[in-house]
C-alpha cells in the first residue's frame, strides 16, 4: 500500500507567481543521460533544494517544470533550457545557487533569469537552431574536410535514422516500450553551417591517432536531425570513422547568416524594463 | 605489498555506450555514491566489489548491498565499489572490445579488488554471476583461480543453499552481513599485513576457522551409487567448522544503515527511501524461506525508524518513505509509528508506504492511516492458499470470513479494488483448492458491490507457482509438475468465467508453471547441478529472471543431457518427494532451525494442522532462539 499527498480532498496547490528560465549543461559521463533521466534529476533537485515549486493540480500533482528540446542521449551540451514555475518570488541567482548545491556535478545550472513571456516572448520560439561541436577520434583531418565539402555541395541527403528503444526496466515483463521503426530524414537542408576551421585549436587526445573537430549549425526540424546524422552522411561519402563521434551542443538560439546564432538570454538585457 | 592502482576502464567503456541500451546504468556517480582513493591511509587497504548480478533497475534498490556499501566505506582501511550485471547487448560489446567487468563507481576492473561479494536474492541470477566472473577474466572454477585473484563470496538468501554454485564460488556468508563484513575485512587485512601466509587458501582457512565464511571446497560430498542421493558431507580441512552457522545481528538500532540511500539516475523498481523496521518474521508460513531463515524477529525502535526516515528523505529527495520488512504490519509499535509518521508528513509531498499483505482489519486501519485524506485505489492481501484447508496446510492463518469482512469494510470506506495473492501447486493441493479462488473472488466482488453501493469494484487475483525451498518445512515436498499447475490454472479461469457477469470484474494474473522448474532445480540442487548451470550459461542462458530472456527449452535440454550422464533428471531434483532420512544438500549448513522441528511441521502440514506465531502465543521450539543464542527483540516505547 502506498499513499501520496496532496490528494483531491486537500486544497489546490498554490498558484505559480514566477516563471524562471534556466540554461544548464550536460557534461562528462552524464552526456549519456536520457531525457527521462534529466527529468528525474531535476524533480529530485527541486525537492532537495526545498524550492517553492508550483505543482500542477489533480490526482498526482507534478512539479511544474518544462523542458525545451532536450539534446539526444549520448550528446553533451552547454545549452539546455528549462522553465520552472515557483509559487513564491525568488531572486534567480538564489534559485540557481540552491539548485547547484544539489544537482549532480555533471548537470550544472549556468544561467537563471526571470522569464516574462509578455516582454521576452515565447522561449521555445527562440530556440530554432543549435550550434554543435562534434569530436571525431581516429580520423584524418584532411579526409574530414574533403567529405564535409562534398556533403556541403549536395542539394539534399536522405538518411535512415535507427532508433533503439529502451531495455531494462522499460522492456521488462512489466511491459514497456519497444524499439521504434527506423525512419527516413532529409539531412542536408537542415545543416545551416558547417565549419572545419575550429579543428586546429585543440590537441588530439591521443597524439598518435589523428582526430578532427567539426562545428555545425543544425536547424531544429521535425523529425529532429542530429549531429550523428550529419556524420553518417559524411561516412556515406566515404569517410572512415573509428570511434563513435562525441557531440556537444554549444549554444541554441535563432540563426541567420548575418547575425550568426543569437541566444535567447542575450536579448534580455536589451528588452528588460528599466527600473 | 599493496596492489598498484589499476587504470580506470572508462576510456574503453565510453565508446561502447553510444550503442548500449540505457547507458546511464553504467555511469555511476549517483547521489550518495562513493568513490574512494585506491589506497587509504593504512598499511593495507581492503577493497571490496559489492555486486548484485542483475540489471541495474533491480539491483540498485537492494537494501542489503547499500548497507554494506556504507559500512565498508566508513572504515578508514577499506573501500567498496558497486558492480551490476551488464545487459546482454553490453556484455557482447564488452567482449568484442575486450573490456573487463567493471565497478560503476570508479570503472575499475573488478578483478583487481581483494574480495568480490555478490548478493543473491534469487536463484535466477546464477547465470549472470558466471557472466560477471567470466567477463572479469577470472577462472569460472574456484579451484583454477590464481593467487592474485579476488575471493568470490556470495551472500543473500540463496547463500543458504550455495551448493549448486560450489564450483564457482570461494565462499558463502549465511545471514546478516553488517557485522561479518567487518570481521572479514579485519581478517583479510591481517593476512595481507602478515605477507599473505598460505596464499589464497590461507586466507580462506582463516575465514573458515572463525566461522565467518562457508568454504565449499573444505567439504567433500559423497553420493550413493544406487539412490544417487548424498551419502555424506564431511569437512576435509581442519579449519572447516562441522556446521557453518548463520550470522544474526541482534540490535538493529546499532546498525542504522543505509543512512544516505543511493538515488539512481535511471528508473528502478523501488523509488523510495526504505527503512527496515524489523528483520525476521514469525508467522511461520511453511512455504516461506525468507521467514524461516531470518528468525528471530528483531525490531528497530520507533524513534530510530522516524529519525532514519527523516535523514533518508533529506539525503535523497525521494517522495516516499517505505517502512520495510517481511510483514510490516506486525511491528509491535506499528499503529503508533504509522500515526506519528503520517502526522509528520501530512501536507508535505512525501507519502508513506508499508508493504504488508496481512488479511485483517488491523491492516486496513493502517492503510487508512497512511492514506489519510489520500487516494484509495487498491489494497493487497495474500491469503496464498485458495481453500481453508490449503491455508491450514501452509499455515497461513486466515479464514474466508476474516477476508470477506475485511474486504467489505474496505469497500465501505471507499477502496475500489483489491489484489489477492495465491500460490498454485502447493503440497496436497487438489484442483478444487484452486478453483475455490473463483468462489472467493466472486464473494469479494458481491460483498464489495453490496457495501459500496455501486458496481465500480474490481479484484485482481495474482497466482504464482509454488517452489519448495531449503530450510523450510516444505523442503521435503515434491514440486508440482508444471502441466498440473497449468491445468489447475485453466480450471480456475473456467470457474471464473462460469461466474458470469460478476466474473468480469475479476482479473486473473498467473505465470505459467514451467519456469518454476528452473527455480526448483537451482533452489534445491546439490553440487552436481553446477554442471547444468555452467552448460546452460555456455549455451547462452542469461537473465533467467526476465521473461523475455529466459529460455526454458535451452534449460530443459541442457538439464536432460547433463543430468542423464549421472542417472539424474530435472524431475529427480524437483517433483521427487524427499524422505526424513535423505541427506539434503544444505543439511550441513546451520540456519538455526532444528531439523526435527521442520520435519514435524512438515508432517503437521500434510495433516493440515496450523501453528501459531510464537511471538503472540508460546514458543514452539523451532530451534532458532536456543541454538543460536538469539532472542526475539521487540521494540520498546515510542
Ligand atoms: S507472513 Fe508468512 S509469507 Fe510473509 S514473511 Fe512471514 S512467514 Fe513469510
Amino acid at each position: 500500500m502506498s499513499g501520496r499527498r496532496p490528494a483531491p480532498s486537500t486544497p489546490p496547490p498554490p498558484p505559480a507567481v514566477q516563471k524562471l528560465a534556466l540554461r544548464y549543461a550536460k557534461r562528462g559521463t552524464l552526456r549519456f543521460a536520457s531525457h527521462r533521466v534529466l527529468q528525474r534529476a531535476f524533480e529530485r533537485a527541486v525537492r532537495r533544494a526545498d524550492l517553492p515549486i508550483a505543482y500542477s493540480a489533480g490526482f498526482t500533482p507534478h512539479p511544474r517544470l518544462s523542458y525545451l528540446g532536450a539534446a539526444p542521449t549520448g550528446a553533451a551540451s552547454e545549452a539546455e533550457y528549462l522553465l520552472l514555475r515557483l509559487s513564491e518570488v525568488l531572486p534567480p541567482a538564489l534559485v540557481q545557487a540552491r539548485l547547484n548545491a544539489v544537482m549532480p556535478p555533471g548537470l550544472p545550472i549556468l544561467q537563471a533569469v526571470t522569464w516574462d513571456d509578455a516582454v521576452f516572448g515565447d522561449l521555445a520560439k527562440q530556440l530554432t537552431a543549435s550550434l554543435w561541436q562534434v569530436e571525431l577520434d581516429q580520423v584524418d583531418g584532411a579526409g574530414v574536410a574533403a567529405s564535409a565539402a562534398a556533403f556541403w555541395a549536395l542539394e539534399e541527403f536522405q538518411a535512415i535514422q535507427v532508433r533503439p528503444g529502451p531495455t531494462g526496466a522499460a522492456e521488462s515483463s512489466r511491459g514497456g516500450a519497444r524499439s521504434k521503426p527506423p525512419r527516413q530524414i532529409e539531412v542536408r537542408g537542415n545543416v545551416l553551417a558547417l565549419d572545419l576551421a575550429k579543428t586546429s585549436g585543440r590537441p588530439c587526445p591521443d597524439p598518435g591517432k589523428p582526430c578532427a573537430i567539426l562545428e555545425m549549425v543544425l536547424r531544429h526540424a521535425t523529425p529532429v536531425v542530429r549531429p550523428d546524422d550529419v556524420i553518417a552522411a559524411l561516412a556515406a561519402t566515404g569517410l572512415e570513422i573509428g570511434l563513435p563521434p562525441r557531440a556537444t551542443r554549444l549554444a541554441q538560439g535563432v540563426y541567420a547568416v548575418e547575425t550568426g546564432l543569437v541566444q535567447p538570454f542575450s536579448r534580455i538585457a536589451a528588452l528588460a524594463p528599466k527600473p | 605489498m599493496t596492489q598498484p592502482e589499476p587504470d580506470s576502464l572508462w576510456p574503453l567503456i565510453e565508446p561502447l555506450l553510444t550503442e548500449a541500451h540505457d547507458p546511464v546504468q553504467y555511469l555511476g556517480g549517483e547521489l550518495n555514491s562513493r568513490s574512494k582513493d585506491w589506497s587509504q591511509d593504512q598499511s593495507e587497504t581492503i577493497r571490496w566489489v559489492l555486486a548484485f548480478p542483475d540489471a541495474y533497475s533491480v539491483a540498485v534498490p537492494n537494501q542489503g548491498l547499500q548497507m554494506l556499501y556504507e559500512i565498508i566505506n566508513e572504515r578508514p582501511d577499506a573501500l567498496a565499489e558497486r558492480a551490476y550485471a551488464p545487459w546482454p547487448d553490453m556484455e557482447q560489446a564488452m567482449r568484442r572490445a575486450g573490456v573487463e567487468w567493471f565497478t560503476v563507481d570508479s570503472h575499475r576492473p573488478a578483478s583487481r579488488f581483494d574480495i568480490i561479494g555478490l548478493s543473491l536474492s534469487t536463484e535466477l541470477g546464477y547465470t549472470n554471476l558466471l557472466t560477471c566472473l567470466d567477463l572479469s577474466g577470472l577462472a569460472l572454477h574456484a579451484k583454477d583461480r590464481r593467487q592474485s585473484d579476488p575471493l568470490v563470496i556470495v551472500g543473500g538468501h540463496c547463500a543458504f543453499n550455495p551448493e549448486p554454485l560450489a564450483d564457482f564460488i570461494d565462499g558463502a556468508v549465511l545471514g546478516d552481513g553488517e557485522e561479518v563484513v567487518g570481521a572479514i575485512t579485519d581478517s583479510t587485512r591481517q593476512w595481507k599485513e602478515q605477507g599473505k601466509p598460505g596464499g589464497r587458501a590461507g586466507l580462506l582457512e582463516r575465514l573458515a576457522r572463525a566461522d565467518l565464511v562457508y568454504v565449499p571446497a573444505f567439504y567433500t560430498v559423497g553420493y550413493d551409487e544406487q539412490s544417487k542421493q548424498i551419502a555424506q558431507v564431511f569437512p576435509n580441512n581442519p579449519a572447516a567448522a562441522p556446521r557453518p552457522t548463520k550470522k544474526t545481528v541482534l540490535d538493529l538500532d546499532e546498525w542504522q544503515y543505509p543512512k544516505a540511500p543511493l538515488v539512481p539516475f535511471a528508473e528502478t523498481v523501488h523509488e523510495r527511501a526504505s527503512v527496515e523496521i524489523f528483520r525476521g518474521c514469525l508467522r511461520g508460513c511453511r512455504f516461506c524461506q525468507a521467514g524461516m531463515i531470518t528468525r528471530p524477529v528483531r525490531e528497530r525502535s520507533a524513534p530510530v525508524i522516524e529519525r532514519m526516515a527523516q535523514k533518508a528523505i533529506a539525503a535523497t529527495g525521494f517522495d516516499e518513505v517505505g517502512l520495510l520488512s517481511l510483514s510490516s504490519a506486525d511491528h509491535s509499535q506499528i499503529a503508533k509509528l504509522a500515526k506519528t509518521m503520517a502526522d509528520h508528513y501530512e501536507g508535505s509531498q512525501t507519502g508513506l508506504s508499508l508493504p504488508s499483505t496481512r488479511v485483517d482489519a488491523f491492516n486496513l486501519e493502517l492503510a487508512q492511516e497512511l492514506h489519510r485524506g489520500g487516494r484509495r485505489s487498491g489494497l493487497t492481501f495474500a491469503p496464498e492458499g485458495g481453500s481453508e484447508r490449503m491455508r491450514r496446510v501452509i499455515n497461513k492463518q486466515v479464514t474466508e470470513e476474516d477476508l470477506i469482512k475485511t474486504v467489505a469494510t474496505a469497500f465501505g470506506q471507499g477502496w475500489r479494488s483489491v489484489k489477492l495473492y495465491f500460490m498454485c501447486g502447493l503440497p496436497t493441493e487438489e484442483t478444487a483448492d484452486v478453483t475455490q479462488i473463483a468462489a472467493l473472488a466472486g464473494r469479494v466482488i458481491a460483498t464489495g458491490r453490496a457495501t459500496a453501493g455501486h458496481k465500480d469494484i474490481s479484484c485482481t487475483v495474482s497466482i504464482g507457482p509454488f517452489v519448495p525451498k531449503p530450510h523450510t518445512p516444505f523442503q521435503w515436498a515434491a514440486q508440482c509438475p508444471p502441466a498440473v499447475v497449468d491445468e489447475r490454472l485453466a480450471a480456475l479461469r473456467q470457474a471464473v468465467a462460469a461466474l458470469g457477469k460478476p466474473g468480469r470484474a475479476i482479473t486473473i494474473r498467473a505465470a505459467p508453471g514451467r519456469p518454476a522448474m528452473l527455480e526448483g532445480l537451482l533452489a534445491r540442487g546439490d553440487r552436481r547441478v553446477g554442471t547444468v548451470i555452467e552448460a546452460a550459461w555456455r549455451a547462452g542462458a542469461r537473465f533467467d529472471g526476465w521473461r523475455e530472456y529466459l529460455d526454458m527449452d535451452l534449460w530443459e535440454e541442457t538439464a536432460a543431457i547433463v543430468l542423464a550422464e549421472r542417472g539424474l533428471s530435472l524431475d529427480w531434483y524437483t517433483t521427487r518427494p524427499r524422505d526424513y532420512d535423505e541427506v539434503l544438500p544444505w543439511d550441513h549448513l546451520d540456519a538455526g532451525l532444528d531439523r526435527d522441528w521442520l520435519w514435524d511441521d512438515w508432517v503437521a502440514a500434510t495433516a493440515a494442522e496450523g501453528v501459531e506465531d510464537c511471538r503472540w502465543s508460546s514458543c514452539y521450539d523451532c530451534g532458532v532462539c536456543t541454538r543460536l543464542g538469539t532472542e526475539i527483540q521487540l521494540a520498546v516505547g515510542l
